[in-house]
C-alpha cells in the first residue's frame, strides 16, 4: 500500500513529467460476444478507425487503447471495469453497448471517480436523478430514438399500432418513449422472451389485429428472426415496420431483401450530407468492406471526441476537472452533424426516420427520410441536479 | 376468427416441434446407443446452417446448397469424432460434458473468428416464397410448412430404419444392452460413428432448414441444445418414438403458452399483473412440463414401453 | 484424525493458504488487478467447492447451482434495499433462502438418476431464473445496483476489494474444512456408499433420500454465501447470476479440478486465470479456453474414468 501511495504521490508531484513519458490511457469496453457481439465490433471498428486517423495519438498525446470485452454479463464488466481503473490505471472509461451492464460498471466508475464516456448504453436513471459530472453520453439516450418512431407514426397519422418487444426493462422503456409521442390507440403490447427466436406466435397476432402499423425494438438476432419471419408472413407490404436499434446495418447483410422499406429511428445515417460524414463512411467501407451502422458512428465519434477534449487541455489528464469541462464543451465535428452535451452529459441533437434501403452497389444500408426532432433533448433532464 | 388463430398456433407450435425433433433425434440416439451425452450436438446445427448459407451463396441455388451444406457437415462431423469423440466415448459423462463443453466454445470462437459475429444471410428459396391464406388477414408461409413435412417424412424414415432394419436391430439392442452387442461380433465403434453421423447430418439439416426463419449466428445452437435436451428426457432417452412425442408437445406448449397465456391470465389476475407474469410464465412452461413429467416418469414417457 | 482426513486437510490449507499468499503480495505492492482477481477466485471457488462435494462426494450431478448463488445474490439485494447490510444477518438469511429453494425441490429431483436428475436440476434452476427475472421490484430481467455493502457488526469490512477477498477467503477456508470433516465422517461415508450402490447401502441402513437431501440442501446453503460475496463484488444483482451457463461454468471448474474437494479451488482458479490473461490479448478467448479444456480432458488419460465411475 506504501509503495502505492507513494508512487501516487510522486505521478501528482510530477504531472508535467507523468504526462510527457506516460501515453493517454483509454479504456474501451464493449459486448464483444456472444449473440449481440456484432455491435461491440461495429462499435469498435468505428473507434479504432478515428484512432488510426488520428494516427494512435489523442490531443497530440501517444494514446494507448485497451479493449476489453464485457460478455454482455453485469459483474464481468464490473470486473474487467476494475482491472481497466486498478490495474492499467485508465484516464477514461469509453464504450459499453448494454444499459445493463453500465448501471453495473457506472457506479464503480463513479466511486473511482473516473470519467466515463458512455458509446452505445443511455439508461435513463445516468439521464435524471443519477446524473453524474463524471458520465457522458455521446450516442442517444436510450428513448431517444423510440421517441422518433413515436412522432413519426403520430405524424403520418397511423390510428392503430401494434408494440412489442423483449420483456426486460430497455423492452419497457422502449414502449413508453415511443408511447409518449403517440397519442393514438395502441391495440396490443407484446412482450416476448429474452433471446427468442421464433415469432410466429407474435406475427399471427398482429397479423390477425391488422393495425396501421407495427413499432418494435428487437436488437440483434432476435431483429433479424423477426424481420424475416414478418416479411415471409405478407405483411412487411401490408404492415408498415416501425422500429429501433433493429434494422441497421449490423443486421442489414442478413435479412437484405427481408428489411427493405422499413423504418427505424436514428440520430445518424451513412447518407447525412455534411464532409465528416462522407469521409468517414467512405474509410470505413475502404477499411472493412461493409457500410457503418449507428454503432460505428458512435465509436467514431469517440475518438474525434477524445482527440479534441485532449488538445483543449494541452495534452493533460491529470487534471480531472480540467478534462470533464473540457469534453462537456463538445469540442469536435460530429458525423451526425450538430451535436452538444446537456448539463446531464447527454447529447441534444437532431433525430431522424431513416428507410432500409438497398445501395446502387447492392450493398444494405439505411437512408435518412425525414428529420422528425431538431435539438432533440433527452425527457430525464428535468430530474438531474447538475447545474 | 378466434379459432382460426388458435389453429394457426398450433401449427406455428407442431412445425417448432418438427425443428426440435430435427436435433433430438440425433442426440437421443448417440445418447441411447452409446451412452455418450453430446453438448456439441447444438454445434453440428449451427455448423448446417453457417455452411448452408455459405454454399447458397457460393452456388446461388438453395438446393444445391443445401446438398454440399450437409455434405461439409457430415464431413466435419467425421473429423469431430475421429479426433475427439471416439476418444471421449470411453470416458465418464462428466469428462464427455466437459469435452464436449470445450468443443462449443472452440466451434462458436472459430466461426466468429472466420466469419465475424454478424449474422449470415440466407433467404427463403424462390419456391416456398408464397404462403396459403387461410383467412382473409391470417396467412401460412410454404417455408414453415416445408419443414413440417421433411420432420414428418424424415421421422417415418428414421422409424422404419430404427425399427424394420437390421442397422436398427443393432441399434435398439445396443441401447440396452451393449455386450450382447459386442458379443455379436458387432463393432461398437463403427456402428457409434455411423449412427453420430446420423445424428450430425439431422442436426445439420435442422439448422439448415430453419436458418431462412432465424439468425444465423454463432451462438445460435445454444439455446436449441438446452430444448433438445428437454425433448429427450422427457421423451424418454433413447426412443425416437419418443423424441417425435416430445418435441411436437414441447413445441406447441411453448408456443400456445406464449400466444395465449397473457392474454388468458388477464382475464384471471387483471391486465397489468398479467403483463408482468404472463411473459415469465410462459418462459417456463417448459420446464415446468418437464419436471411434471419426470416427477411421475423419472425415465421419460416412452422408455421402456418398446417404443425405441 | 485418520492419515486421509489429515492430507485432505493439508491440501485445502495449502490451495487456500496460495491463494493467501499471493494476495499478500499484491496488497504489498498494490496490484489492484490481482486482489479482484483473488477475489473472483474466491467467490466462484466457493461455489464450486460445494458443487464438488454433491458430484465427487454424493454423484449428484447437479446443473442448477448457480440458482443456488443468485438467490443468495437476490436476498442480498432484497434485505439492502430495506436498509438491512448486516452479513450476520445477509448470511444466515441467504443460505436459508437457498437452503428452503433446495429441500422443496430436492424432493423432486433426488428422486430421479443419472441423466433426468441434471436435466431435473437444471429445470428448477431455470423457473428460479425466469422467476426472478419476472421481478420488477429487483429491476427484471436487467437486474439492479445493490444499495450498500454489506457490514460486520456495523464495520464496513467488505468496502475495498481487498475486504471482500479476505472474506472470501475465509469462508472458502471454512467451507473447505467443514466438508472435508463431512467426507470424513459418517454422512460422508453414508454419501459414498449409496453412490457406488444404493442398494447395498440400503441394506445396510443407509437411509439414501435423507443423507443425499441433507447434502443437497447444504450445499445450496454454501453456494448461496458466495452469491452474498458476489453481490457485493459486482455492487449488482441481475438475473444473469442463474443463468444455466453460470451452473456449466461452475461444473467446468469442479471436474477441471478432479475428485479432491480441494480440487475445485485449483479448477476455479484456473479458469478465472485463463480467462483474465487471455482476454487481455485477443477477444477470442473463449476459443482457447475451449482448446485448453479439450486438451486437459484429452491429456489427462483415464484416472478420472475409474473414479467417477461410467455413469457419474
Amino acid at each position: 500500500m506504501n509503495l502505492k501511495s507513494l508512487l501516487m504521490a510522486s505521478a501528482l508531484a510530477l504531472p508535467a513529467f507523468a504526462a510527457q513519458a506516460e501515453p493517454v490511457k483509454i479504456g474501451f469496453m464493449a459486448t464483444l460476444s456472444g449473440p449481440s457481439a456484432a455491435l461491440g465490433v461495429h462499435m469498435r471498428n468505428g473507434f479504432q478507425l478515428g484512432m488510426k486517423e488520428l494516427g494512435n495519438t489523442l490531443g497530440g498525446q501517444p494514446a494507448e487503447v485497451i479493449v476489453v470485452d464485457d460478455e454482455l454479463k453485469p459483474d464481468v464488466g464490473v470486473a474487467k471495469a476494475k482491472g481497466l481503473i486498478e490495474r492499467d490505471k485508465v484516464d477514461v472509461l469509453t464504450g459499453i453497448v448494454f444499459s445493463n451492464v453500465m448501471m453495473a460498471v457506472s457506479k464503480v466508475a463513479n466511486d473511482a471517480g473516473t470519467i466515463t464516456i458512455s458509446t452505445n448504453a443511455g439508461p435513463s436513471p445516468l439521464a435524471g436523478k443519477g446524473c453524474t459530472a463524471n458520465f457522458f453520453q455521446i450516442s442517444t439516450q436510450n428513448d431517444m430514438n423510440h421517441e422518433v418512431m413515436g412522432k413519426y407514426a403520430q405524424d403520418k397519422g397511423f390510428k392503430r399500432v401494434v408494440l412489442m418487444a423483449p420483456n426486460y426493462q430497455a423492452g419497457k422503456d422502449a414502449l413508453a418513449g415511443f408511447k409518449r409521442f403517440y397519442k393514438g390507440e395502441v391495440v396490443d403490447e407484446m412482450f416476448t422472451q429474452l433471446g427468442q427466436l421464433d415469432f410466429s406466435a407474435e406475427i399471427a397476432k398482429i397479423s390477425a389485429a391488422s393495425p396501421d402499423a407495427i413499432f418494435t425494438f428487437m436488437p440483434g438476432g432476435m431483429g433479424v428472426a423477426l424481420v424475416k419471419q414478418y416479411d415471409q408472413a405478407g405483411l412487411s407490404k401490408k404492415i408498415p415496420f416501425l422500429s429501433a436499434f433493429t434494422v441497421d446495418e449490423t443486421t442489414l447483410p442478413a435479412t437484405k431483401e427481408a428489411a427493405e422499406g422499413m423504418f427505424s429511428g436514428a440520430q445518424w445515417a451513412p447518407n447525412l450530407d455534411n464532409a465528416e460524414n462522407k469521409a468517414f463512411v467512405a474509410a470505413y467501407e475502404k477499411e472493412f468492406g461493409a457500410p457503418p451502422s449507428l454503432y460505428a458512428s458512435q465509436g467514431y465519434d469517440l475518438a474525434k471526441l477524445l482527440d479534441g477534449a485532449l488538445k483543449a487541455t494541452g495534452g493533460k489528464v491529470s487534471d480531472k476537472a480540467a478534462l470533464r469541462d473540457a469534453i462537456a464543451k463538445a469540442p469536435f465535428k460530429s458525423v451526425r452533424g450538430a451535436f452538444k452535451f446537456n448539463r446531464n452529459g447527454f447529447p441534444v441533437q437532431d433525430q431522424f426516420v431513416v428507410k432500409a434501403v438497398k445501395r446502387a452497389d447492392g450493398q444494405f444500408v439505411t437512408e435518412s427520410v425525414a428529420k422528425v426532432f431538431t435539438a432533440h433533448q433527452d425527457a430525464y433532464v428535468g430530474e438531474c441536479p447538475l447545474k | 376468427m378466434s379459432s382460426t388463430l388458435f389453429l394457426l398456433q398450433l401449427l406455428n407450435g407442431l412445425q417448432f416441434g418438427m425443428v426440435l425433433f430435427l436435433v433430438a433425434a440425433g442426440l437421443t440416439l448417440v445418447f441411447g446407443v452409446m451412452d455418450f451425452i453430446n453438448l456439441a450436438h447444438g454445434v453440428q446445427y449451427t455448423l448446417g446452417a453457417y455452411l448452408t448459407a455459405l454454399c447458397v451463396a457460393k452456388f446461388g441455388h438453395f438446393g444445391l446448397g443445401l446438398v454440399a451444406g450437409l455434405l461439409g457437415a457430415l464431413i466435419l462431423g467425421y473429423v469431430l469424432e475421429w479426433l475427439l469423440f471416439g476418444v471421449l466415448m470411453h470416458r465418464s459423462h462428466l469428462e464427455q460434458v466437459l469435452g464436449t463443453f470445450g468443443v462449443i466454445l472452440v466451434v462458436t470462437d472459430g466461426l466468429k473468428m472466420l466469419f465475424g459475429p454478424a449474422p449470415l444471410p440466407l433467404a427463403v428459396p424462390e419456391a416456398f416464397q408464397w404462403s396459403v391464406r387461410l383467412t382473409p388477414t391470417l396467412v401460412y408461409p410454404a417455408w414453415r410448412l416445408a419443414i413440417m413435412l421433411a420432420g414428418v417424412v424424415l421421422a417415418l424414415v428414421l422409424w422404419w430404419l430404427v425399427a424394420k432394419t437390421r442397422l436398427g436391430m443393432l441399434v435398439r439392442a445396443g441401447s440396452t444392452d451393449r455386450e450382447t452387442v459386442s458379443a455379436l461380433g458387432v463393432n461398437i465403434d463403427k456402428l457409434f460413428r455411423l449412427v453420430f453421423a446420423f445424428g450430425a447430418v439431422l442436426a445439420a439439416f435442422a439448422g439448415a432448414m430453419a436458418g431462412p426463419l432465424i439468425s444465423i449466428e454463432p451462438t445460435m445452437g445454444d439455446n436449441i441444445l438446452i430444448l433438445a435436451f428437454v425433448v429427450i428426457v422427457v421423451g424418454g432417452i433413447g426412443s425416437v418414438r419418443g423424441a417425435f412425442f416430445a418435441a411436437i408437445l414441447i413445441g406447441v406448449v411453448d408456443t400456445l403458452g406464449r400466444a395465449f397465456l397473457t392474454g388468458w391470465l388477464a382475464g384471471l389476475v387483471g391486465k397489468p399483473a398479467a403483463a408482468s407474469v404472463g411473459p415469465a410464465l410462459a418462459s417456463m412452461l417448459i420446464y415446468i412440463l418437464m419436471a411434471l413429467v419426470l416427477a411421475v416418469r423419472p425415465q421419460g414417457l416412452f422408455a421402456g414401453a418398446g417404443g425405441k | 484424525m485418520t492419515p486421509g482426513l489429515r492430507k485432505d486437510l493439508a491440501l485445502g490449507a495449502l490451495a487456500v493458504g496460495l491463494l493467501a499468499v499471493v494476495l499478500f503480495v499484491a496488497l504489498q505492492i498494490g496490484a489492484g488487478g490481482i486482489v479482484s482477481l483473488i477475489a473472483r477466485i474466491g467467490i466462484f471457488a466457493l461455489a464450486a467447492l460445494a458443487l464438488s462435494f454433491l458430484v465427487t462426494q454424493a454423484g449428484l450431478v447437479s446443473l442448477g447451482q448457480a440458482a443456488a448463488v443468485g438467490l443468495g445474490a437476490y436476498v442480498t439485494l432484497a434485505l439492502a434495499e430495506r436498509g438491512q447490510s448486516e452479513l450476520l444477518v445477509q448470511l444466515p438469511l441467504a443460505a436459508l433462502a437457498a437452503a428452503a429453494f433446495a429441500g422443496l425441490t430436492g424432493l423432486v429431483v433426488l428422486r430421479a438418476r443419472g441423466v433426468a436428475f441434471i436435466m431435473l436440476t437444471l429445470a428448477f434452476a431455470q423457473m428460479a431464473f425466469f422467476g426472478v427475472a419476472a421481478l420488477p421490484a429487483f429491476g427484471g430481467d436487467d437486474g439492479m445496483a445493490l444499495a450498500a455493502r454489506s457490514t460486520l457488526l456495523g464495520v464496513k469490512v467488505l468496502r475495498s476489494e481487498a475486504g471482500i477477498a479476505v472474506a472470501a477467503l475465509l469462508l472458502l477456508g471454512l467451507a473447505l474444512a467443514a466438508l472435508t470433516l463431512v467426507r470424513h465422517a459418517r454422512l460422508g461415508l453414508a454419501l459414498r456408499a449409496a453412490m457406488d450402490n444404493e442398494r447395498r447401502a440400503e441394506a445396510s441402513g443407509i437411509n439414501i433420500p435423507h443423507v443425499q437431501l441433507a447434502a443437497y440442501v447444504a450445499c445450496a446453503a454454501i453456494a448461496a454465501l458466495s452469491g452474498v460475496l458476489l453481490a457485493n463484488q459486482a455492487d449488482y444483482v441481475s438475473p444473469g447470476y442463474l443463468n444455466w451457463h453460470r451452473s456449466g461454468e461452475l461444473l467446468v471448474m469442479v471436474v477441471l479440478g478432479g475428485r479432491r474437494l480441494a480440487g475445485a479451488v485449483l479448477g476455479a482458479a484456473l479458469v478465472l486465470v485463463t480467462e483474465d490473461l487471455i482476454s487481455h490479448y485477443t477477444e477470442y478467448w473463449k476459443f482457447w479456453l475451449g482448446l485448453l479444456i479439450v486438451a486437459v480432458v484429452l491429456l489427462r488419460g483415464r484416472d478420472l474414468s475409474s473414479l467417477f465411475g461410467r455413469r457419474a
